[in-house]
């Protein structure tokens, strides 16, 4: 690889200076470019992993303590709409696992138009959350001065429903996040910003979208499957 | 065709075991283990994420230093979870009030 000494800007007279389009100045090789991004999207993963993992602990510790509490709170969630949103997750991941392939091997339109289904997947997801939260309301499951429970425990069972929407609160939030980066992401790789050397941003993106999924792998069935026969 | 690239059928494959896991999981919640119906709900969801981890995010065949730093966050967060456990799951054990 020739010398980059010039101190070229990123993907300026590329082919001129030995060093291809999407390469960074200050890397070798697109492959030590790319073990670069997915490292670094990893150690901040990790500690998205650690930040959840808090509101795990809460949980565990607060199940063990109170666990009539947390089986009567968990059985007025609805199975139905929980699994339905489950199936609807780990669609959107494979579509968007499919659209870093379709990066991959540098079929941009083919990884936007994959990309702009899975924006619409996570969107459904959303909706059906939002009329999952708008029954607590009505139910007056939501912890606070109108918080009524027919279940035995109604005291602990609030500690249920904190935990419950701050939970689901918090990974809804970070789908709001995935899917305004994955618009992005669809916009410029409909325009061929991604070759199959340099799709990092592409990869990346798909990273931080399965690892959503990944946390509502643990959410479901902790929150929604509690005792259920 | 680039190095790394996983044939269509590893997504589609993954994607069929993740919902057979859903339906497992769904059903076994149904069925009265006892205390091992949690456990079973874990376990399932610990491979759901492995398949994920593993195909999805394309941890196999990359760069070695990737499982180092998950494994490596995944270990402070059983630190995290055993000190908890040894805290909560030993009170009373010393049979004064509050202790």
């Amino acid at each position: 690889m020739a010398s980059d000494a010039h101190g070229t800007p990123l993907g300026a007279d590329a082919a001129e200076h030995g060093h291809g389009a999407g390469l960074a100045h200050h890397f070798d090789s697109y492959e030590q470019q790319k073990d670069s991004a997915t490292l670094g999207m990893w150690t901040f993963l990790v500690t998205e992993i650690l930040f959840f993992g808090g509101l795990f602990a809460a949980y565990g510790v607060y199940r063990s303590l109170y666990p009539e509490a947390f089986r009567a709170s968990s059985h007025t969630l609805s199975i139905q709409l929980g699994t339905f949103n489950t199936v609807v997750l780990i669609a959107s991941s494979l579509t968007m696992a499919l659209a870093v392939r379709g990066g991959q091997t540098g079929k941009g339109k083919l990884a936007a138009a994959l990309l702009v289904l899975t924006l619409i997947l996570g969107s459904v997801f959303l909706v059906v959350k939002g009329f999952e939260y708008h029954e607590k309301f009505v139910e007056h499951h939501v912890p606070g001065a109108s918080f009524h429970f027919e279940g035995p425990d109604a005291l602990h069972a609030q500690l249920f429903f904190s935990l419950y929407f701050l939970m689901t609160g918090l990974h809804a939030l970070h789908m709001v996040i995935g899917i305004v980066l994955v618009g992005y992401v669809a916009e410029r790789a409909w325009g061929g910003a991604y070759t199959s050397e340099n799709h990092n941003f592409l990869e990346g993106t798909g990273l931080y979208w399965h690892f959503v999924d990944l946390v509502w792998i643990f959410l479901f069935p902790l929150l929604y499957l509690i005792g259920r026969h | 065709m680039p190095a790394h690239v996983q044939p269509l059928k590893v997504y589609f494959g993954v994607f069929l075991a993740l919902m057979a896991f859903t339906a497992l999981t769904v059903s076994a919640a149904f069925v009265n283990l006892g205390p091992a119906n949690t456990f079973v709900a874990l376990g399932i969801a610990a491979a759901k994420a492995t398949l994920v981890i593993l195909y999805f995010m394309h941890v196999k065949g990359n760069t070695k230093l990737v499982p180092v730093v998950i494994l490596s966050g995944l270990f402070f967060l059983f630190l995290l979870f055993l000190f908890l456990a040894a805290d909560y799951g030993t009170r009373g054990w010393l049979g004064v009030p509050g202790r």
